[in-house]
Order: C-alpha cells, then sequence, then structure tokens
C-alpha cells in the first residue's frame, strides 16, 4: 500500500468516526429540545445523561480531523482553507455557541430551557453546513477570479444536489442519534423514553433513505463522473441497503430484555454498519481526488519524512489513549449506577 | 483596512480571547491536584471541598477553552494556508501529538467531573494529574510550533518547494524548551495568583476570622505561595527567553527595547515610547549597560540595533511597551507573593491588613495582562514574518474577500460569551455558597 492510500484511508477512519459520533451527538441535542416540555417521560433527561461526557471528546474529532487533513495532505489547504472560509466560520461560531451553552446547562440549572433550545437548534444547523463540504469536494462550485479561487456562494445555495445532501445530513442525524437513545434507554430500563425514541427512530428511518435515494439522483446531474465511479462499488452499496433494512426490522420486533444482547443494540450495530459501507464506497469513488479536478491526494502529499513521523506518532500515540478510552466507556456506557441515576 | 490587516486581527482576537480560558485551563488542574494531594495528606475536608469548587469552575472554563481552541485551529487554516501548507510539510508532529493531549485531558476531565463519586482517592488524583498533564502537553505542543515560527529549523526552500525535511529537527528547534517552559510556568503562575485573587476578594467580605475566612485564607496561602514560586520561574525563564532573542531575532529584542544603535554597553531603556522619527526612546529611564548584560551575562555584549536592519522589516515599535508591561507584571508578582509567604509564616502575623488584601486582588487579573501582553509581543514582534526570514505574513494569508463581516461577528460572538461566562460564574457559585462546615456541597447531575 502507497503512503497516500494509507493517509487517505486514516484520514476516512476519522471522518466517519466523527460523522457517527457527531451525529448521534448533534441529535440527542435536538431530542433534548423536542421533548423538554414532556415533563414525565425523561427523555430529555436520558439525551442529556449521553451527551454530558461525550461531547468534550467527540468535539475532539474536529480538530483531529482538519489536523489530519493538513498535516497529510497540506497541498490541499490552500484550495479548502480558502474556499470554506464562509461555511467554515459559521460552524466555528455555531460549534462555539453550542458547546459553551451546553457545559452552561449542565451547571446553571435555571437557564436549562433556554439552553436546549440553543443546543437543539445549532445541533441541526451544523451538521447541514459541514455537509455542504462534499458537494464543494465534487466540483463545480470554485472558480477562478484573477487566479484566486472562490467559492460560488449562490449556487451552491441554489443547487438541488446540495440541498438533496442537506436533507440527507438532517434525517440521518435524526435517525441514528434516536436509534442510539432507543439503546441507551433501553439499557437505562426507561420505558418511555425508550417507547418515544423508539417511534422516532422508526419514523425517520424511511425518510433518511428516501433523501439517500435522492441525493444518489441528484448527483447524477450534477456530479456525473462521481456516480459512474460510485456504480463500480454497487455491491457495496447493495449490502448498505440490506443493512438498513435489517437494522429497521429488528427495531419493529417486539422488544424485551433478556437476551444475550437486546435488539436495540443490534439494531444500532446494523445501522452504523449501513454507513460504514456505503462511505466506504462514496471514499474510494472520490479517490484520487481530494477536491475534484484541482487537487489530487498525490499533489497534495506531504513530505515523506513527515509521513513517517506522523504514522509513528499516531500508532504510539493510540496505542497508549487505547486504555483510557476503554475506561471512559466503562465509566459512562456500561455502569449501570451511571445509566440508571435520578435526574 | 485591508484583507491581511483584518485577517492578522481576526487572528489576533481568537487568540487574545482563547488564551485566557486555555491558560486557567492549565493553571487551574495544577491548583486542583495541590489540593487533592493536601486533603489526602492533611485529611482536612477545606482541602477537599476546594478541588471540587474549582473543578466546578475549571468545566465551566473548559466549555468556552475547547470551542475557542478548535477556532483557533481551523482559523489557522482558513486564514493563513499558505503558512500551513509549510507547517503540514514540516512541523506537522507538535499538532499531531497534541490531538493526543487533548484526548487525553478530555476523557479524564469528563471521568473526574461526571464520575468523582465512583472513583478512589487513589484514582481521583490520578485523573486530575492526567487532566494537568494533558492541559499542559498541549500548551507546550503548540507552543512549539510558535517556537519554530521563530527559530525555524529542519528544512530547505529550493525554487519555492519545501526540501530536505528533518521532522524531529524541526521539532526540537533550539527556541523549543525555552519558551514551552515559559509559556507553562505562567500558566500555572496565573492560575494559582487567580485563585489568590478570588479567595482574597472573599475574605474581604466574609466575617473575619470567621469558619469561611479561614476557607479562603487556607486558599490565598496556597495560592501565594505556587504563585510566588512559579512567577520566580517564570522571570528566569524570562530572561533566558530574552537571550534567545538575543541570538535568533536580534531585531525583535532590539524593538522590544528601543535600540536603534548597535552598540556594547547598552543601556536599558524602561517605559516611554519608542519615537522612530527621532530614533529614540522618549520618556523612559535609563539603565546605563543593563542590556547588554541581560542579553549576555557581560557588560561588553554588542547588542544589535534596528539601524542594522531595513525599516520595512522592523516590528512595530509598540511591543516596547508591551514588553515592559510583561517584564513589569512579572517582578511585581514574584514581590507579591514572597511577601505575602513570608508575612504569614516568616513574620507569624495571623491576618493581611486590608490595602494588601486588595493588592492580592488584583494579582490573577495582573497575571492574564501578563499573559496576553507576553503573546501580543512574541506574535507581533515577529512582524512582517511569519516565518521568521522565510515567510513573510502577506504571503502566507488567505486571497478571500470578506473578512471584514466576519471579524465583527467573531467579535460579538467572544464578548457575548465572555459576559455570559461571568454570568454563570456568579449565578452558579451564588446558588452554591460555601459550606465548610459540613463538608458537603451539591454535585452536578
Ligand atoms: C504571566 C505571564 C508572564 C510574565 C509575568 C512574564 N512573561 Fe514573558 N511571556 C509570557 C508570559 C509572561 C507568554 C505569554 O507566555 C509569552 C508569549 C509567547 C511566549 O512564548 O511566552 C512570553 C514571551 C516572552 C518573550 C518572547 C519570546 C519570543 O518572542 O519568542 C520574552 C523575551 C519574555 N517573555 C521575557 C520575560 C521576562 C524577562 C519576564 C520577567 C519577569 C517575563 N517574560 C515575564
Ligand atoms: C494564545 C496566545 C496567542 C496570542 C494572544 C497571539 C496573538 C497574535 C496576534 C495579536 C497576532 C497578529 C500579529 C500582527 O499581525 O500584529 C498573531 C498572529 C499570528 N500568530 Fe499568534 N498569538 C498567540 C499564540 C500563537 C501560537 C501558539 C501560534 C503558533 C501556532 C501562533 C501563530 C500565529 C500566526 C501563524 C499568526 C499569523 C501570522 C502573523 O501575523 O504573523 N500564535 N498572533
Ligand atoms: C495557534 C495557537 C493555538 C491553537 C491552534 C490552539 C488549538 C486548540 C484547540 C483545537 C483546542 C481544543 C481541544 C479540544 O477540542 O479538546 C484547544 C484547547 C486548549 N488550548 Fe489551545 N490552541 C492554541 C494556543 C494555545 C496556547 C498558547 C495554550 C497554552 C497556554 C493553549 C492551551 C490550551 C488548553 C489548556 C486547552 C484546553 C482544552 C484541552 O486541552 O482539551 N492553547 N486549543
Amino acid at each position: 500500500m502507497t503512503d497516500t492510500l494509507i493517509a487517505s484511508i486514516l484520514l476516512w477512519a476519522f471522518v466517519i468516526i466523527y460523522s457517527v459520533a457527531a451525529s448521534i451527538d448533534f441529535g440527542a441535542g435536538f431530542w433534548s429540545m423536542v421533548y423538554l416540555n414532556h415533563e414525565k417521560t425523561k427523555a430529555t433527561n436520558i439525551a442529556n445523561r449521553y451527551l454530558s461526557p461525550s461531547w468534550e471528546v467527540t468535539n475532539v474529532f474536529v480538530v483531529l480531523i482538519v489536523v489530519a487533513l493538513v498535516t497529510f495532505f497540506p497541498g490541499a489547504t490552500y484550495t479548502l482553507g480558502t474556499v470554506l472560509l464562509i461555511p467554515g466560520s459559521i460552524v466555528l461560531l455555531l460549534l462555539l455557541i453550542r458547546s459553551a451553552f451546553m457545559v452552561f446547562s449542565h451547571l446553571v440549572q435555571k437557564y436549562n430551557k433556554l439552553l436546549s433550545v440553543v443546543s437543539g437548534i445549532t445541533g441541526i444547523l451544523i451538521p447541514a453546513l459541514l455537509i455542504c463540504v462534499l458537494p464543494i469536494t465534487e466540483g463545480g462550485f470554485i472558480a477562478r477570479f484573477q487566479g484566486v479561487e472562490q467559492l460560488l456562494l449562490t449556487k451552491l445555495l441554489t443547487s438541488p444536489h446540495v440541498l438533496s445532501y442537506i436533507g440527507l445530513a438532517i434525517t440521518s442525524t435524526l435517525f441514528l442519534s434516536s436509534l442510539l437513545l432507543t439503546d441507551y434507554s433501553f439499557v437505562s430500563k426507561e420505558r418511555e423514553a425508550f417507547a418515544i425514541y423508539r417511534k422516532d427512530a422508526l419514523i425517520v428511518g424511511p425518510v433518511t433513505l428516501l433523501m439517500a435515494v435522492l441525493t444518489l439522483q441528484t448527483m447524477h446531474l450534477e456530479a456525473d463522473w462521481l456516480y459512474r465511479r460510485l456504480f463500480a462499488h454497487a455491491p457495496l452499496l447493495l449490502a448498505s441497503g440490506v443493512c438498513f433494512f435489517v437494522s429497521y426490522i429488528v427495531l419493529l420486533l417486539p422488544q424485551q430484555r433478556g437476551r444475550v444482547i437486546h435488539l436495540p443494540r443490534i439494531s444500532v450495530f446494523f445501522a452504523i454498519l449501513q454507513y460504514l459501507l456505503a462511505s466506504y464506497a462514496y471514499g474510494a469513488a472520490h479517490l484520487p481526488y481530494i477536491v475534484y479536478p484541482e487537487v489530487t491526494i498525490e499533489s497534495g502529499f506531504t513530505h515523506p519524512s513527515t509521513f513517517r513521523a506522523l504514522f509513528v506518532s499516531y500508532i504510539v500515540g493510540f496505542a497508549i489513549l487505547i486504555p483510557g478510552f476503554i475506561y471512559f466507556w466503562r465509566m459512562f456506557m456500561k455502569d449501570e449506577s451511571y445509566l440508571r441515576q435520578k435526574p | 483596512m485591508d484583507d491581511i490587516l483584518i485577517a492578522r486581527s481576526t487572528f489576533g482576537l481568537t487568540m487574545g480571547f482563547h488564551i485566557i480560558f486555555a491558560s486557567l485551563g492549565v493553571g487551574l488542574p495544577l491548583m486542583i491536584l495541590a489540593a487533592e494531594i493536601l486533603y489526602q495528606r492533611t485529611k482536612d475536608k477545606d482541602y477537599e471541598l476546594m478541588a471540587k469548587r474549582w473543578t466546578k469552575g475549571q468545566a465551566i472554563l473548559l466549555g468556552v477553552a475547547i470551542p475557542s481552541g478548535t477556532i483557533a485551529g481551523v482559523q489557522l487554516s482558513l486564514l493563513w494556508p499558505g503558512f500551513m501548507e509549510i507547517v503540514g510539510k514540516v512541523i506537522s508532529l507538535p499538532f499531531q501529538i497534541e490531538i493526543f493531549a487533548f484526548f487525553l485531558e478530555a476523557l479524564f476531565m469528563s471521568i473526574y467531573v461526571y464520575a468523582a463519586d465512583r472513583l478512589s482517592p487513589f484514582m481521583r488524583i490520578i485523573s486530575v494529574f492526567l487532566v494537568l498533564l494533558g492541559a499542559t502537553a498541549s500548551a507546550v505542543l503548540i507552543t512549539n510550533v510558535h517556537a519554530f515560527e521563530g527559530t525555524p529549523t529542519g528544512f530547505r526552500i529550493t525554487n519555492g518547494e519545501v526540501t530536505d525535511v528533518d521532522p524531529w529537527a524541526a521539532f526540537f528547534n533550539p527556541s523549543f524548551l525555552v519558551t514551552a517552559g515559559h509559556v507553562t510556568v505562567s500558566a500555572y503562575m496565573t492560575g494559582a495568583f487567580m485563585i489568590a485573587t478570588i479567595a482574597a476578594f472573599k475574605m474581604l467580605r466574609a466575617k473575619h476570622l470567621g469558619r469561611e475566612y479561614l476557607f479562603h485564607q487556607k486558599a490565598l496561602l496556597l495560592g501565594l505561595i505556587l504563585g510566588g514560586t512559579f512567577s520566580l520561574l517564570t522571570a528566569l525563564n524570562g530572561h533566558e527567553s530574552a537571550q534567545y532573542l538575543h541570538r535568533y531575532q536580534p531585531e525583535k529584542l532590539a524593538a522590544a527595547e528601543g535600540l536603534f544603535e548597535t552598540q556594547p554597553y547598552a543601556p536599558l531603556a524602561i517605559g516611554g515610547i519608542t519615537d522612530p522619527e527621532t530614533k529614540e526612546v522618549k520618556y523612559a529611564i535609563e539603565i546605563p549597560w543593563l542590556l547588554s548584560f541581560l542579553a549576555a551575562n557581560r557588560f561588553d555584549e554588542v547588542v544589535v540595533g534596528l539601524n542594522d536592519f531595513p525599516e520595512e522589516e522592523w516590528p512595530p515599535l509598540f511591543i516596547h511597551t508591551l514588553f515592559n508591561g510583561m517584564v513589569g507584571i512579572g517582578s511585581l508578582l514574584v514581590l507579591v507573593g514572597f511577601v505575602g509567604f513570608a508575612w504569614k509564616k516568616l513574620l507569624k502575623k495571623e491576618t493581611f491588613p486590608r490595602w494588601a488584601m486588595w493588592i492580592f486582588v488584583c494579582g490573577g487579573p495582573l497575571a492574564l495582562l501578563g499573559i496576553e501582553f507576553g503573546w501580543v509581543f512574541a506574535c507581533t514582534g515577529r512582524q512582517p514574518w511569519v516565518i521568521y526570514h522565510v515567510m513573510k505574513t502577506a504571503e502566507a494569508a488567505t486571497h478571500s474577500e470578506g473578512l471584514g463581516l466576519f471579524f465583527i461577528l467573531f467579535l460579538l460572538v467572544y464578548l457575548a460569551l465572555a459576559v455570559i461566562t461571568l454570568l454563570v460564574f456568579y449565578s452558579y457559585f451564588k446558588r452554591h455558597p460555601l459550606r465548610p462546615l459540613d463538608g458537603k456541597e451539591e454535585t452536578v447531575k
């Protein structure tokens, strides 16, 4: 395997981990806003209990992705940095507001409601903006004026392809998060919250699928090069679709406790697998382009000796950190006393 | 305003905002660790309570430190794409390793805050220690990039291409250790003095020698002792930093001191305003020979003046004032820390006089001001270079237009957040007043 390919795969892996973790995070914020006034059901509490320890760790992935991109592909920084200035700055402002308010709302209960609304709204806006990076890298939205690259904002905001991506981002966020919260409230034995989130997942699921199909159609119209390459990976796409149905059907089954692995966990697993497969196909089709058609992974790659040093530091770093992650997981995802605590 | 000036202002604004929360985020864990250890050793419940309350403070600060730091990181690429291209090829290791430091801090901070009641005393100390380690490491590593900008090593530029890259040589660039040391100890001293500030302020309000008064007095002493110690280290290490400037960035030192003529037995100018027309520092107190001595520990050392450099490569001359401000604050706080300590421990006085308490109240904000002065001095003093004698700031800047709007937006959001943070501090600690007698405190849910 070439160095550039290793770097691409690592970067791809970070993006996927972040997209899944962040979807759940942002979605949880949204649900905690939606169920704010259901005092009885504890749905908001469940969402918040999941959110409090996790958002900080999730946020590090934003930084990780930017750093991995800049360090592996500095040649892409110039183009991406220039064209993403406006959408990027807006995302940054929203992230700043959201994260700050998240922490505050846990410390000062008086403002809980207002703060939940902030985190709910930004929880929808941020994924919608972030996803725009994909169509931008697919080409057609960058023009050169006097040798300087610029983003065609109006074209971006009126493109059906971009709009369907935005729809896909929002529905996936809601689907994944409601699914995970179904599982989480199941483990916490919160029956009502469980029923609510399960219902939400069942409603949003098919809409998500619809948006995915729609996005493929608009891609056919606006980024045909990618569409054609994507179908070279048709089996993967198909498998991804199958995973969705497995996940959905498992969720429909009657849910009881007491099996070795409970059903909502299986649903979550297949839903995530579905995203992994689909985005692997997407990533593979997108290569070697980072920004079509100007920047490729070869043209943007870092200096080879820097890459080797980076690679070593990744291995050493993760080897040291993995026990920390496991400890964290055991503290918050498995520890019964944390999950069942009274609000 | 031209676009580059807006970009510089936007970035400086972000950093100036981030550094407040970041420095306290490095300094506070040290205080929490000290309190935890003191509690385990003395079994004095007051220290346990201190650790708890400071942790709440740390959690609030982190809520702003992390997103503003994320902004700093992303803005580097958005505003200075040319710079980041070289960074990516040459000095990407510290950025990379810093991620692990962030993870370390984020993981154990969550564990320490949200799972405190389920941790053994030993694991609590370990967790805070790892938070401290993570925070310090992130400061050291990002400073590494800053040090590289001043003393770039480990690569060559031939025909506009970066070649012969040695990432570890870049990492261990000459000024790395001194600069990172300075940033670390100055953050520790700031955290400690901030604690002293709050404690002194509360003591002024509390009943004289009451239970609450004594509680805060313990915190005050801890803050003064650690703050004094670390400000001494900051000053010693700052002296070393200045000697590095003399060796590696002479025009920065010359501008910091307002020195125009290259000369041996150079005088040190304190205060005053540098006037580029008459080439002198107006209204300054001059101490003969001292600058030469500071620069190299000998009076006949030749210190290079600004006249030896083309005027378009001079740093802005107002950095003289920033440098003076930083050094002044440093010297003052060394004094404050030790006089406070001596008054209580050596002279065995029971309480401090009121006027002294007001000086302690000023300590924390002054230290923060020192940090702001220091950074703006270091970054602005590097102008017009973004990488010293390799790349000009103008070459690094983005070509996008319309930055002005974002400058204003960021300014507004930072202002709003600063106000909200203060309100949250106020309302949280107001609703959770100190109850040292029963030692019980509501925990966050
Ligand atoms: C509480 C904060 C504080 C205090 C009291 C001091 N410093 Fe400082 N100084 C910093 C906080 C700081 C800083 C914010 O951390 C800087 C900015 C960039 C850096 O590397 O550290 C800095 C930079 C900095 C530099 C520039 C390094 C460069 O440009 O690369 C020098 C020469 C000094 N300091 C020297 C001193 C001296 C002689 C002090 C005497 C007491 C002193 N500092 C006190
Ligand atoms: C956190 C404290 C910091 C503050 C308050 C600060 C302040 C500033 C200011 C005021 C400027 C604008 C300078 C001018 O144009 O006059 C600037 C520029 C800059 N700083 Fe810093 N800085 C900080 C830390 C850092 C660090 C750690 C790095 C290294 C990664 C860094 C890298 C830069 C770069 C790349 C620029 C832009 C190019 C330039 O103007 O030279 N800064 N900073
Ligand atoms: C150009 C300069 C800087 C950049 C790009 C930067 C970047 C960042 C980023 C991305 C974060 C968020 C980490 C997370 O998501 O957890 C952060 C947080 C933090 N930064 Fe900065 N930073 C800069 C300057 C500094 C300086 C000079 C210091 C030290 C005095 C510092 C100390 C911290 C600390 C203590 C945190 C707290 C959060 C954590 O470690 O997780 N930063 N910074």
